[in-house]
């Protein structure tokens, strides 16, 4: 383990806010430069596609010459981060300059959070609130998809608007929604919680952040091109013939695996290097076990998105054909590049539910995880199992149809891993002493609707049954249970159970419980009815459907609705409770032992005074004469002692 | 699962055994109503021998994973029962850390569920000839029967009907009757089928509900579901795969009619063609087409009203000249 006991001080100069601090504020880099270099590298961008690639015979299947926006997008991009500041560190070591400062925080109050900062408490703040932004416009959009569902054949939308509804909704939630976990409290809490002062690579991590706005202004920014008729999916060749508007969805979803890959990698590297004294494999956290695997997922499975990505915007501007059928390319290639990251995506969507939910439980049941090793082994199957299961998804498609055994029994396979989860909280509820907080209930309500999406998965994963029932609403029904029901009931755990550690600041807890049950209520009156609609006959996607469906389409529509207006409810409690009541909690409120508690609220700017040498697991609740989790003021000497003890136990 | 906790104090009451009791009457009323009530009227129906095995596969897996769905509420529930923390009581719980044959006893008890699944849903795939699932351009499980250039009623002998998507329609084309086209999708009764779906532009999925049959139709690719009517009766073709703008209205609908009835509409609809001069005009019958390949470019182009596809318009076999108006295919 290589731990930074004492950072090089030749290296880095503790100066607040960097060298440029002498500047007036609109001169440092920060959110209004990053966005003026974007639209001058905009127009930069479009300028040369045009210069370039005017007289070029224009796309053969859409009639398009998209070689200008795309270079725009390209531009842009590059504009924003070098507004940002992201390069400036480059520029000051190449020309000899101190750097800026990693382990203090930045100065500024407000203004920090919308700067390039190279705090990971700051970066995880940041993420917060994008998540929860990014979140907010999926949401709407789904509202807007259930509102023309409500009738079977009265068009509130006209289908071109309906399909780019379908689409920004599918890839906001997808898309955006991979980093809901693992940006904000990934970044903010793994650090703490392994006893580091920093991350490993700060201005990966920053980078991964500031991405995240990039991407998500571009797919939002198809809507003008008149958005993307391909859902979230991006089938060839309708993704060929697409309109300019498709061009947004693959750059956006490209940037974003750039962005995740980062982010994995910080993290990765983080947990691997940056453990403390005595932090061995065995006394992790299972919150940074979910976040290790989801990384690994990441680092391995979005590239394959990001190549992909890259060879659909060639195929629509330079006349390559790698997915165009009549061309020489196979619609094929893209389906099975789609879905090995697809599969993996979706596990990136579930793991760090699994952490957060492992994380909390025993903190509430007041005992011990039961089977820590089963519980980071479901974890590590499910992420090695999640690399061999994508064409089930392609059961009726065609392609290596003598297979589908195989990935039948790889898909089912996955199950067990998963049920070492179940097991887990199983095993801990017994004999507990279960107090009911909100981020229990958040907890509770994750197994509740994963159970329901686990085993409906089990229907998908056969063949036969699959044949009804794929394509429909049922897999609606399923991936909505397992994400929302899953990752989103996981996250609203996780923002009830730390953000009084992020901010310092408690959330109304009658609110609170109001929101879990109007959230619970309606998620599952929501989206239970699908399951129905899909064995009743109902595809996705679709504008119109079967009249004898009507009645319960209405049903779902006022559920989610109402389910919208939970989320409202969720919004006030925030808003209300950091800004206007601000009720301060500084302790541990939860009495939890992790490491991440033993530390005022909010964290102080460099996490630990001095690296803390961890004692002894974080689960050890109503263990006899169990020492307490960290030493966090260890007598000098004593950390070469514990570093040697680790060393040759790790 | 529970049952096997370690020995526990005698005042207190035997929680594993209670659990499993507790379980064994749900699961047990559960699988019944299941079952007897609800599987006769699972989804896809049993209008054909795939739609009627998809039936069957659903029920067995509702009734294999009722039980398991079952146990963890049942434990759940009786845990925030039982175990809710009483207020005023600070203590902590038992510091139990794993017990090693619970969790093998849970490894091999969802194995032993999870290889079930595997096996059975493997024979029901292999057995019914591809459960009505697209298999490829060469399926390896097949429909008993004959495959015959003309095809007789009462005999063994395999319908072939091509299934064409396009943006945004559906048109079937039956070889064994000339390759003659049609909108609505008729098939005789008790007789095996082969569909060969297939596109002209992007992907599209061939999804018949109450036939239980569902197929990817790809650009260039020519995939095979095979299926067998057992009921007449009319039924609906969706769309089931977005392939743009009108995806949700991509449907038309279809019958299963008696053989006899069959052979009459489709030697009529056969008739009608030739005399129109539609039969020659087509595209010969092929498993796939390439829509930037058209083998009577150069010649007219004719316009048959009340014929959709290519909005009416075909290239006539007959006179050569130059070519016409431009073709949306």
């Amino acid at each position: 383990m290589a731990i930074e006991i004492q950072p090089g001080a030749d290296r880095i100069q503790p100066v607040g806010g960097g060298p440029e601090s002498a500047r007036p504020w609109w001169l440092r880099p920060a959110f209004h430069t990053g966005l003026a270099l974007a639209v001058i590298g905009y127009f930069f961008g479009h300028w040369l596609g045009n210069f370039l690639a005017s007289g070029y015979p224009q796309n053969g299947l859409s009639d398009n010459n998209d070689v200008p926006i795309v270079l725009g997008y390209a531009f842009a991009v590059v504009g924003w981060v070098a507004g940002l500041g992201t390069f400036n560190d480059l520029g000051r070591l190449i020309a000899g300059k101190p750097m800026q400062d990693v382990e203090h925080a930045p100065a500024g109050g407000l203004a920090k959070y919308f700067r390039f900062t190279l705090d990971h408490k700051v970066v995880g703040i940041q993420y917060l609130f994008g998540m929860i932004t990014y979140f907010l416009t999926g949401g709407l959009f789904a509202m807007a998809i259930r509102s023309e569902l409500l009738s079977p054949s009265f068009h509130l939308l006209s289908p071109s608007t309906y399909v780019m509804v379908v689409g920004e909704h599918g890839t906001m939630m997808m898309m955006m929604m991979t980093s809901i976990i693992l940006g904000p409290f990934g970044n903010y809490l793994v650090p703490i919680m392994i006893g580091s002062k920093r991350v490993a690579f700060p201005r990966l991590e920053a980078l991964s952040f500031w991405l995240t706005p990039a991407a998500y202004i571009i797919l939002l920014s198809g809507l003008l091109f008149g958005g993307f008729p391909f859902g979230w999916t991006g089938y060839a060749p309708l993704s060929i013939q697409a309109g300019q508007g498709a061009d947004a969805y693959y750059f956006a979803f490209g940037l974003m695996g750039i962005s995740v890959i980062l982010a994995g990698f910080n993290i990765i590297v983080t947990i691997v290097n940056y453990r403390a004294p005595g932090m061995r494999w065995s006394r992790l956290p299972m919150f940074v076990w979910a976040m290790f695997t989801v990384s690994f997922l990441m680092v391995l499975a979005a590239p394959v998105l990001v190549g992909g990505a890259y060879m659909t915007l060639m195929d629509r501007t330079f006349q390559t054909a790698f997915f165009a059928n009549t061309l020489g390319g196979s619609s094929y290639l893209w389906q099975n590049l789609f879905w090995f990251f697809g599969h993996p995506e979706v596990y990136i969507l579930a793991l760090p539910g699994f952490g957060i939910v492992l994380e909390i439980i025993p903190v509430f049941c007041r005992k011990p995880l039961f089977g820590y090793k089963t519980a980071a082994a479901g974890m590590i199957g499910v992420t090695l199992l999640s690399f061999f299961v994508w064409q089930h998804h392609l059961f009726d498609s065609g392609i290596n149809p003598d297979m589908r055994p195989l990935f039948m029994l790889t898909t089912e396979l996955i199950s067990i891993p998963t049920g070492f989860i179940f097991l887990v909280a199983m095993g801990t509820f017994w004999k507990a002493k279960i107090r009911f907080s909100i981020p229990m209930l958040f907890a509770l309500a994750f197994y509740f609707n994963f159970l329901i999406g686990g085993i409906s998965g089990v229907f998908l994963s056969d063949v036969p049954a699959d044949t009804t029932e794929h394509g429909s609403f049922f897999v609606m029904a399923h991936f909505h249970y397992t994400i929302m029901g899953g990752l989103i009931f996981a996250f609203m755990a996780g923002i009830y159970y730390w953000l009084p550690k992020m901010t310092g600041i408690k959330l109304n807890e009658r609110l609170g419980k109001i929101h879990f049950w109007t959230m619970f209520i309606f998620f599952n009156s929501t989206f239970l009815p699908l399951f129905a609609l899909g064995l009743m006959g109902m595809p996705r996607r679709v504008f119109e459907y079967a009249r004898n469906l009507e009645t319960l389409n209405d049903w779902v529509s006022i559920s989610a609705f109402c389910l919208g207006g939970s989320i409202l409810i969720f919004l006030i409690n925030v808003v209300m409770s950091t800004l206007i009541w601000r009720e301060r909690e500084t302790g541990n409120p939860w009495r939890s032992r992790g490491l991440e508690w033993q530390v005022p609220s909010p964290v102080p700017p460099s996490n630990f005074d001095v690296v803390p040498v961890v004692l002894s697991g974080p689960y050890e609740y109503g263990v006899k004469d169990a020492p307490p989790v960290a030493d966090l003021n260890p007598p000098a000497g004593v950390i070469s002692g514990a570093l040697a003890g680790a060393g040759s136990e790790a | 699962m529970a049952a096997q906790q370690a020995a526990p104090a005698p005042a207190e009451p035997r929680h594993g055994r209670r659990i499993f009791l507790i379980w064994l009457v749900l699961a047990l009323a559960a699988d019944l109503v299941i079952w007897f009530v609800w599987a006769p009227h699972m989804p896809p129906g049993d209008m054909t021998d795939s739609a009627r095995h998809q039936q069957f596969d659903i029920a067995v897996l509702a009734v294999t994973g009722a039980p398991v769905m079952v146990a963890v509420w049942v434990y759940f529930g009786y845990a925030l029962v039982v175990w809710r923390s009483r207020p005023g009581d600070e203590e902590d719980g038992p510091p139990i850390h794993g017990h090693t044959r619970i969790q093998l006893a849970w490894i091999v008890g969802t194995t032993v569920i999870v290889l079930f699944a595997f096996v059975f849903g493997t024979v029901e795939l292999v057995g019914p000839a591809g459960a009505g699932a697209g298999e490829g351009p060469a399926p390896i499980w097949k429909i008993s029967g004959i495959t015959t250039a003309a095809w007789t009623p009462g005999t063994k002998d395999i319908l072939q009907v091509q299934v064409i998507g396009q943006e945004w329609w559906w048109i079937y084309r039956y070889p064994q009757f000339g390759g003659f086209e049609s909108t609505q999708l008729y098939l005789p009764k008790d007789t095996p089928l082969e569909f060969h779906v297939t596109s002209l532009d992007v992907i599209h999925s061939f999804w018949a509900y109450r036939l239980g049959v569902k197929a990817d139709a790809n650009p260039g690719v020519d995939n095979v579901a095979y299926t067998r009517p057992e009921q007449l009766g009319g039924f609906t073709v969706r769309c089931n795969e977005l392939c743009g703008l009108w995806h949700g209205a991509m449907f038309n609908s279809g019958a299963v009619v008696t053989q006899a009835a069959f052979q009459k509409w489709a030697t009529a609809v056969l008739a009608k063609e030739q005399q129109d001069g539609l039969i020659a005009a087509m595209p010969p019958y092929a498993l796939t087409y390439d829509p930037t390949v058209i083998p009577q470019l150069g010649k007219d182009v004719v316009q048959v009203t009340g014929i959709t596809g290519g909005n009416g318009y075909y290239y006539s076999g007959k006179q050569a000249g130059t070519p016409g108006p431009p073709v949306s295919p």
